[in-house]
Order: structure tokens, then C-alpha cells, then sequence
């Protein structure tokens, strides 16, 4: 739209300064963070740190405090990712391909599931993970994971797939082939921006998980890196505000990297709107 | 094969053309044979997210507890564990303590501010575009614990917060302790709001330009044309996102728990709080599965009203 006359420019104007305002106060949490982390002094205050300095990450980036936690962290969340991808890439493909009474069903279902209250869940999950003996089970944490993700990426993997032409299956159809190597060899190939989409959204939603390794996992060495710094805020957290930041920062830098190069390169963003609108 | 869906999806659906698919009931074993895709997603789904709402609704009807007597056995209660949650006066403080929480941060505050951001971004310069969007996103991408631990610093009593209206002269409360509530409602405002801006200012961009136009030449102002104009068109958008940000708020955890940890005392503690507290600080594994079910029954009844008022195209 051209704004030209004098009134829109007095209106972009007003725009622009109360978003000014709104900016500063979004950013004023995450500059602490940001500036605490090289401050060897951080309190709770953002301040200018009377000298910069690497000290924070040399304390925090030690096996024991960062790589460990980080560690279990990739694992859970490449394990979650890995799992919830070929399992709704599996789903989706008859979901997307034939129409059977199943499919309404099952898509209802899956749709339900998105909007489960999982938080509100935790507790009969621990129940249920005690019967199961799987307790302190990273497998279980995973397999649980997978399992409450697998809804939303089943709805995402299905709307991509049906945005993939059905004309060259009908050709692999004709040649024979059968329904899997028609998915391994056909359609897995044609939509790899939408298999990294949903790969990416599970990856960081189990990075970021904090509740439920907190509350199914016992031992500290099997502590992804949510759990390890909360538990790092409860020992130390009221004096090394800056170790504090700084942690936190190298386990959020992937997540921030991924969610740019989704949406820079995969333009997942919309995509990730796409699926939400239904 | 689909003689069970109606007409408009008959007509409308493209898909369904499978190997031999046109001639219905031919082959009931390939019929069996294309649902085993499902199988694997069937079993996980069953185990680990139908099991649990199962081990709800049933455990809450059980004495079951972690230790002690009655860990190794457990019998039917009826509904001794409902009777005793509502006999707690923490219960009913904390249902309003959650219905504050979904209205000040959800309803009011995330689409509030979101819609506001959307409309005003669409009037703004490129550059503060990108400057709010970058923030916003940035508050909302970050690991949950991470944001807590940024909101916690910043309401803390020697937090950013109260060194800026110190340096305005007013002597800043001690947020987290003297307002939990409205401390956790402006954190999560500040966490979740880039959600429905995003919502909203894909819906906004679909709004065509000429309605407006035409509208603005009618003599109608800014404010007219945003009630009777815009908000009509995407009030689609508007409801799903007010259903969704409700649910997502409802299981909001690792925020109120960082922040104030459900206190002082109870007065911040929303009913995912008070499942966790009952559950595992008291012991009363019966009462936290009673309120988890209760939140699992409120959620199914939002998921619900917000599935039949969406009507996705599931075909």
C-alpha cells in the first residue's frame, strides 16, 4: 500500500514508534541473557559488564556440566526426530494415497491428538512408565516423545504429500512396483523440504522439552541439558547468574539455528503457519 | 471403499487413485495390506498417548500411590479422590488461579498482542519490521527453561524490570513474590505472542487490498474498517488461534514452575502445578490424577468444539 498523504505518514510513523516500544520490551529479557553470559560479574540486572570476558562458557563448557547434558540431549531429540519422521512419513502414505474408511478416523484421531493438554498428562505417565518398569529409561523417553509428536507431524507429512503429484506413482504403479519402494524411490525423493520441515519441528520441540525428562528420567548422567541446568539454577543458580546465561545460550544456539535455516532455506515458517491453519 | 464419506468429498478429493483402487471391495486383503503403514504410528500412538489418558481416567478411581501400603495394593476408590480434591480449598483457587491465566495471557494478552503486532507491522517501516519480528520469534523459538530463566531474572526483585522503574523513580514490588499471577501472565504474553502474530499476519496478507480501498474511498476510518472489515474476514483465524493458544496455555508448566514454582504458598499454582505438587510433593498420586484428568477432559472439549467449528478437510 502507498502511503503518501500526510496522514499516512503520521500513521507509519505512530506504527513504527509503538512498535519501537514493544520491541525494546521483548528484548530486554534476552539482552540480560545475552550480556550476562560474557559478564563475570552478571547479577539479575542487565548491565553493561565492567569488562567482557569468556570466563562464563570456560567454566560451563566442561564435560561434566555442558557436553554430557548436550549430548543426551542430541540423542533424545535425533532418537524422537528419527522415530517420529519414518514413523509419520509410514502413516501418512495411505493417509494421503488411498482413500479408505479408516482414514477419516484416523485422521480425526490424529487431529484430536494434536490438541491433548501433554503437560496436564505427566502425572498418569509416570504411573504408567512405573508399571511399565521404563523409569529411567532413555528409550522410554524417546518412544514417548515420538509418540506425543507424532500427531502434528502425521497432519504436516500428510499435507505435504499430498501436494506431490500423483502422476509419476502411477508410472512406478504400471512398472510394478509396490507400494514401499513406490514410497522409498518416488515420493520420499519429491518431498525432502517437507520431511526436513517436520524433522526440524520435532527435533527442536524435544531439545526444548524440559518437563518430561524431569520428571521420567532419575539419573543426572542421563540428564539432557533442560534438566541439567534447571538443576544447575537450583544448586548455584543464585550466585552464577553469568554461568547461568551462559550455558543456557550454547544449549538454545541450536535450536536458534535451525529455526533460521528452516525458514530461510525450507521457508518452513509458513509452512509450519500452513499446518496449524489446517 | 468410500462409500462411507459423503459426496462433497467424493467430488472434491483428487486422491484415492492406489494401485487398482477404482473397483471397490475387490480385494479385501490389500485393502488389510495398505493399512499396515499405519501399524507402526497405530502401536506408539496406543501405547504411550492412549495408555496414559487410560491410566488417568482409571487411576483416579484407584488409591494408588508411589510408597507405602498402598503402592503394593491398589484398589478401587470410586470417587473418593475427586470427593477429597474438591474438599481442598487449593483446588478450586487454583481452577481460578488457571482460568485467570488462559484469559489474562492467552485470550486477552498472546491474541491481543498478537493481532495488534500483525496490524501494525503491515503499517510499519521494512526495518522495524524485522527488528519486532526478529524479538518476538527469538522469545518464542527459545527453549522453554531458557525463557523462564530470562523472565525469571527480569521480574526478579533485583531484575531489569525494577532498575528501570527505579531509574523512573518508582519503587518496583517484588514481582515474583507480592503478584506471582500477573508476573507469570506478562512472561508468557512475552513467550507465546510471536505464535499468533504469525497466525495473524499470514491472515492479514490474505485480506485483499481493493475491499479495503473501496472501503476507505466510502468514507469509512481506520477503526471502522478494522471492525467491520478485517476482523470479519479473518475471524476464521480468530477462533482457531484462539482455541489453539487457549490449549497451549493450559499445559503451559515449565514457566510458572521456574518462575515462582506454583508460590508463594499456592498463589500461582495452575492446575498442571498443582497435578505436579499433589502428585510429587505430597504423595497424593490419587489427587494429581484426578486433576490431570479433569485438565485432560477440559482439553478434550476445547479440542473438540475447536475440531467441529474448523471442520478441516480430513479427505
Amino acid at each position: 500500500m502507498a502511503m503518501t498523504s500526510p496522514s499516512g505518514r503520521h500513521l507509519k510513523w505512530t506504527s513504527n514508534s509503538i512498535l519501537a516500544l514493544i520491541a525494546v520490551c521483548f528484548a530486554l529479557p534476552l539482552l540480560w541473557l545475552l550480556i550476562a553470559s560474557f559478564d563475570d560479574h552478571a547479577s539479575l540486572t542487565l548491565k553493561w559488564p565492567a569488562h567482557w570476558s569468556l570466563a562464563n562458557y570456560q567454566a560451563v563448557l566442561t564435560p561434566n556440566l555442558a557436553y554430557v547434558p548436550l549430548w543426551n540431549s542430541m540423542m533424545i531429540s535425533l532418537g524422537c526426530a528419527i522415530i517420529t519422521v519414518a514413523v509419520a512419513v509410514l502413516a501418512a502414505y495411505p493417509l494421503s494415497r488411498y482413500r479408505m474408511r479408516l482414514n477419516r478416523p484416523f485422521l480425526y484421531g490424529v487431529l484430536f491428538g494434536t490438541c491433548l493438554p501433554i503437560t496436564a498428562m505427566m502425572v498418569p505417565v509416570y504411573s504408567l512408565f512405573v508399571g511399565l518398569n521404563l523409569i529411567d529409561s532413555e528409550p522410554g523417553v524417546v518412544l514417548f516423545m515420538a509418540a506425543t509428536s507424532l500427531p502434528m507431524a502425521i497432519w504436516m507429512m500428510k499435507n505435504f504429500m499430498d501436494s506431490v503429484p500423483i502422476v509419476l506413482e502411477e508410472a512406478a504403479w504400471s512398472d510394478g512396483a509396490s507400494m514401499m519402494s513406490t514410497l522409498w524411490h518416488v515420493v520420499v525423493p519429491l518431498m525432502r523440504p517437507g520431511i526436513a520441515v517436520v524433522f526440524v519441528f520435532v527435533f527442536v520441540q524435544a531439545w526444548g522439552n524440559f518437563f518430561v525428562p524431569f520428571i521420567l528420567l532419575l539419573s543426572p548422567e542421563k540428564f539432557p541439558a533442560a534438566v541439567s541446568i534447571f538443576a544447575f539454577f537450583g544448586q548455584y543458580g543464585s550466585v552464577m547468574y553469568g554461568q547461568l546465561a551462559a550455558f543456557s545460550l550454547v544449549y538454545s544456539v541450536p535450536v536458534l539455528a535451525l529455526y533460521v535455516f528452516t525458514s530461510r532455506v525450507l521457508g518452513g515458517g509458513s509452512a509450519l503457519a500452513g499446518a496449524v491453519k489446517g | 471403499m468410500a462409500t462411507a464419506l459423503p459426496t462433497t468429498a467424493l467430488q472434491k478429493s483428487t486422491r484415492g487413485r492406489g494401485p487398482g483402487n477404482p473397483r471397490p471391495r475387490r480385494h479385501p486383503l490389500r485393502t488389510a495390506g495398505r493399512t499396515v503403514p499405519l501399524l507402526p504410528a497405530t502401536i506408539l500412538l496406543a501405547v504411550f498417548l492412549v495408555g496414559p489418558v487410560i491410566a488417568s481416567f482409571y487411576g483416579s478411581f484407584t488409591n494408588s500411590a508411589l510408597t507405602g501400603a498402598a503402592a503394593q495394593q491398589t484398589h478401587f476408590v470410586g470417587f473418593d479422590n475427586y470427593a477429597q480434591l474438591f474438599r481442598t480449598p487449593d483446588f478450586f483457587k487454583s481452577v481460578l488461579l488457571t482460568v485467570i491465566f488462559l484469559i489474562g495471557s492467552a485470550v486477552i494478552g498472546q491474541n491481543g498482542l498478537g493481532l495488534g503486532l500483525a496490524l501494525l507491522m503491515e503499517r510499519a517501516s521494512r526495518v522495524m519490521r524485522g527488528v519486532v519480528g526478529t524479538f518476538v520469534v527469538t522469545s518464542w523459538v527459545l527453549p522453554e527453561i531458557v525463557a523462564a530463566f530470562a523472565a525469571y531474572a527480569f521480574f526478579h526483585s533485583d531484575g531489569t524490570l525494577n532498575e528501570i522503574l527505579g531509574l523512573a523513580g518508582i519503587p518496583g514490588p517484588n514481582w515474583l513474590y507480592s503478584l506471582p499471577m500477573l508476573a507469570v501472565i506478562l512472561a508468557n504474553i512475552w513467550r507465546g505472542t510471536a505464535f499468533s502474530m504469525l497466525v495473524y499476519s499470514a491472515a492479514l496478507s490474505d485480506v485483499p487490498d481493493d475491499v479495503q480501498e473501496s472501503a476507505e474511498m466510502d468514507g469509512a476510518g481506520g477503526g471502522k474498517r478494522l471492525v467491520f472489515i478485517t476482523l470479519p474476514l479473518i475471524r476464521r483465524s480468530i477462533s482457531t488461534n484462539l482455541m489453539l493458544t487457549t490449549l497451549q496455555t493450559l499445559s503451559v508448566f515449565t514457566l510458572i514452575f521456574v518462575m515462582t514454582g506454583g508460590g508463594p504458598g499456592t498463589d500461582s499454582s495452575t492446575l498442571p502445578i498443582l497435578a505436579y505438587q499433589q502428585a510429587f510433593k505430597f504423595s497424593q498420586l490419587g489427587l494429581g490424577t484426578a486433576i490431570a484428568t479433569i485438565l485432560l477432559v477440559v482439553g478434550a472439549v476445547f479440542s473438540v468444539i475447536y475440531l467441529r467449528a474448523l471442520k478441516p478437510e480430513v479427505d
